[in-house]
């Protein structure tokens, strides 16, 4: 498999879980290592020094093999890593699952009991109830398991309650699956990586509280211990220093490993986080810019030969887009069309320069204006960006801060693009956003995202981008997101925005409706390359390339003949 | 059997907010619709409009809080969880997102199986089977052994279709089934279904919000309004000659590839409406 070949990989992995595995191997062989019993007494060798024949690494204050009752202690740690690791998990597991699946009433009662659970002082609970356990640290370990079950359900829950509305649950309760069986087969493979991970923080902490109550002297004296040894180690400081470090070495080694496999896998399991994004240096060229030749003088934008490639899967760089050519006129509005994956997408963030960190733009040229864009860094790129050339996103509601207010957000939009004074700002804004078709703009100023709806959070980004009158608009896939009467509107919008501004659009989408309704020429992009442009009307009336005249007969008809009733 | 396969009368759903003592949330206003055997009847409305719900309510994942849901003649609106899942024989679904609505961890083999052996086959007839199943809709074979990232999002979606098709329902809960697909795939998966329907003969409620969608597959078209069914009828009639103002306004929002058409269109629509931005 391959996750188990990504962990191998990982160093940090590898390591860790190889000291661990030879650790318990050592352990396991106790009986052919160990010369002496854990508490076979000696009294001719009492604090007898490393490299006694028999007593590799001497003996105690009572005579006792020093490397016996290492390896024996290593099996009691490796018992209580067990016992409470296997208790916390099958009471969290069990208890989570059915917590986050079930009901809210189910869940209520969990919740108490775990609350409950977790107001208990831990360690002091489990030396009072010594009593109790008879000094067993077998049974200390049971309680200590219980104890850590409140961290195993909350994970386990709200993992349970992530996947719980997946919709591949759905298909599988309409397939008639039981709760059980949906239980085990589709929640609890999604909840494994996790428990995993948490179990080996808790593997060292069994281990770490069994030696702390073995060192505090709480228990049974018979059962050796990392614990114990330390503490009688320590009473001999002065006599036999090294009694000390043997135990205490291997238990920081032990634990140590835990936390440090427990992190690994968490990086391996949990897939590692995706790379900040580095701001300020724009996005990678490798080209050499040269000076526009023969530009189209008419034109504002110029993208001329552009190509943008990834990193492929076998180190061999992957081009998404292929030697892109398109010009945008003043106060032009043009359609890129394709599919998903055709590389529209790119083609526009290119413009913007926000292409991610790892393309590389390999070829071409970007003119704006007279300007070479390629190769510009962030900063030479910002007084650009959002005031020449505006953005407006398909998503609008990802696209909005939910803990800013909708006019805290445009204000300093606004502020930064224009910069001008705050009470300017929001009279601009207001005056944008009435402009904007917004009913009651006072409101909305004062509104958080998530009280708009989706039609209302575009227009209001619509607003935000034309705030600075930028002579080129992007716009990406601005309507898929919305019902088509809204969608409707919002093309009414910008189509009455472009004329007043007298702004370019470049509008990116996979609709030829769209297109026939905004746009006067019309590019249509094909796995990277732009296959087809020219007039909205000739193209889509009379298309050239076989890709495109495949997509438009792709569109299901409004007028064609449709199913007659088989019945 | 005499009268409609599934038939919904003065269906009320109520969701209830988060909060104490907060009031519950109508968005159904009592809905009534039939859909008869071996066909599809469209349910067409946007974004809350509580097609989604209707749905829902008729897979069992939504309990009704009136009204009442019918399948072959027995109300079914209130099963318990045991002859609920005797109902998966007969009622399927095929939902939205391609990406979510099959387990990343499992293989398409183990998905198709699933289902199939907890309705009583055998490993081995299960596995003969999928092999069929993966055939009707125009997947190799081999598929069975892989992951769903494996497939594209027309692909998986064919692999939803042949889970929905395993037991051989009478009727498939197809919700938005095509949305999340590009223009040429979306066009090659409604002949899917509709090949399908031609020869397995069940029935599809098909809600979209698109109504060349709808017109593309359904019989009958019914149109939701805000909770409320506004129009009613043959798909021909409701998707080019609607009566409601809802449905035309709807129908003249929707976009055409032809730029004279269009504007036309805008024409149409802009007297329909006011429009709000002057």
């Amino acid at each position: 498999m391959s996750t188990w070949r990504k962990l191998l990989r990982d160093p940090q992995a590898a390591v860790t879980g190889s000291i661990l595995i030879l650790i318990f191997a050592a352990g396991l062989s106790t009986p052919l290592l160990a010369q002496h019993g854990p508490n076979e007494s000696d009294l001719s060798m009492v604090n007898a020094p490393a490299g006694t024949p028999g007593y590799l690494l001497g003996a105690d204050e009572s005579g006792r093999d020093i490397l016996s009752r290492l390896l024996h202690s290593i099996n009691t740690s490796a018992v209580s890593a067990l016992i409470g690791t296997g208790v916390a998990l099958a009471v969290g597991v069990s208890a989570g699952l059915v917590g986050g699946y079930f009901g809210a009433r189910t869940r209520a009662i969990a919740e108490w009991a775990f609350n409950l659970v977790m107001t208990f002082p831990g360690l002091l609970l489990l030396i009072l109830l010594m009593p109790v356990t008879g000094g067993d640290y077998r049974y200390t370990m049971l309680i200590f398991g219980v104890l850590l079950s409140p961290g195993i359900y909350r994970i386990v829950r709200n993992l349970v309650l992530g996947v719980k509305n997946e919709l591949y649950v759905d298909a599988a309760r309409v397939s008639g699956l039981g709760n059980a069986r949906i239980l085990g087969r589709h929640v609890l493979s999604v909840v494994r990586g996790p428990i995993i991970i948490a179990a080996a923080f808790m593997m060292g902490a069994s281990i770490a509280t069994q030696s702390g109550l073995a060192f505090l002297g709480v228990g049974s004296k018979e059962i050796p211990s990392f614990g114990d040894m330390i503490s009688s180690g320590f009473r001999n400081l002065y006599v036999a220093p090294t009694q000390f470090l043997w135990p205490s070495l291997l238990l920081g080694l032990i634990t140590a490993s835990l936390v440090l496999l427990g992190n690994a896998l968490r990086d391996t399991l949990a897939g590692s986080r995706p790379q900040p994004a580095k701001v300020g240096q724009g996005q990678r060229a490798e080209v050499t810019p040269q000076p526009p030749a023969a530009a189209d003088p008419e034109a504002l934008l110029e993208i001329r030969d552009l190509t943008i490639a990834y990193p492929g899967p076998g180190g061999q760089p992957r081009e998404v887009v292929r030697g892109a050519t398109l010009a945008i006129h003043r106060g032009q509005t043009v359609g890129l069309v394709g599919e998903s994956g055709s590389g529209k997408t790119q083609t526009a963030f290119a413009v913007l320069g926000v292409l991610p960190d790892e393309a590389v733009v390999t070829r071409g040229s970007i003119v704006f204006e007279g300007r070479e864009l390629i190769g510009l860094s962030d900063s030479e790129m910002r007084p650009l960006r959002g005031k020449q050339i505006a953005y407006v996103p398909q998503e609008p509601m990802s696209n909005l801060d939910p803990s800013y207010t909708v006019g805290a957000q445009l204000v300093e939009g606004v502020r930064s693009a224009l910069g001008i004074s705050k009470s300017e700002a929001k009279t601009r804004v207001l005056a944008l956003l009435e402009r904007c078709g917004i009913a009651d703009p006072e409101r909305t100023f004062d509104s958080y995202p998530h009280q708009l709806s989706g039609g209302m959070a575009q227009r209001v980004l619509i607003a935000g981008a034309v705030a600075s009158r930028p002579k080129l608009l992007i716009a990406d896939e601005p309507t898929t997101a919305l019902d088509v009467t809204v969608q409707a509107e919002i093309l009414d919008l910008l189509r009455d925005l472009q004329a007043e501004l007298n702004m370019a659009v470049l509008l990116v989408t996979h609709n030829f409706g769209v297109v026939a309704d905004i746009c006067e020429r019309i590019a249509v992009m094909e796995r990277g390359q732009i296959v087809e442009s020219g007039d909205v009307l000739e193209v889509l009336r009379g298309p050239r390339h076989e890709y495109t005249r495949m997509l438009l007969d792709s569109i299901l008809d409004h007028t064609a003949p449709i199913r007659e009733a088989s019945r | 059997m005499t009268g409609p396969l599934l038939d919904i009368t003065d269906l009320r759903v109520a969701f209830r907010p988060r909060g104490f003592r907060a009031r519950p949330l109508e968005v159904l206003h009592g809905v009534s619709l039939q859909v008869g055997a071996g066909e599809t009847l469209g349910l067409v409305g946007e974004s809350g409009s509580g097609k989604t719900t209707i749905g829902r309510t008729v897979l069992g994942l939504v309990r009704a809080s009136g009204g009442s849901v019918r399948f072959e003649g027995r109300e079914i609106g209130g099963l318990g969880a045991r002859q609920r899942r005797a109902l998966a024989k007969d009622i399927q679904v095929v939902f939205q997102d391609p990406y979510s609505s099959l387990n990343p961890s499992m293989t398409i083999g183990d998905i198709l199986t699933e289902p199939l052996v907890v309705q009583g086959a055998t490993a081995r007839e299960a596995r003969t089977r999928v092999r069929t199943l993966l055939d009707q809709v125009g997947l190799p074979s081999d598929a069975a052994d892989r992951l769903p990232r494996e497939f594209s999002g027309g692909q998986r979606q064919r692999i939803a279709i042949a889970r929905a098709i395993a037991p051989e329902p009478k009727l498939i809960v197809c919700d938005e089934p095509v949305s999340a697909l590009d223009l040429s795939t979306q066009a090659r998966v409604l002949d899917l279904f509709i090949d399908i329907q031609r020869r397995t003969g069940a029935a599809y409620l098909f809600i979209s919000h698109d109504l060349a969608v709808v017109r593309h597959i359904s019989h009958r078209v019914a149109v939701l309004y805000r909770g409320e069914l506004v129009e009613t009828g043959p798909a021909a009639t409701v998707t080019s000659t609607p009566e409601h103002p809802y449905t035309r306004r709807l129908l003249l929002a929707a976009p055409v590839a032809d730029p004279i058409e269009q504007r036309k269109r805008r024409e149409a629509r802009r007297q329909l409406t006011p429009h709000p931005t002057t």
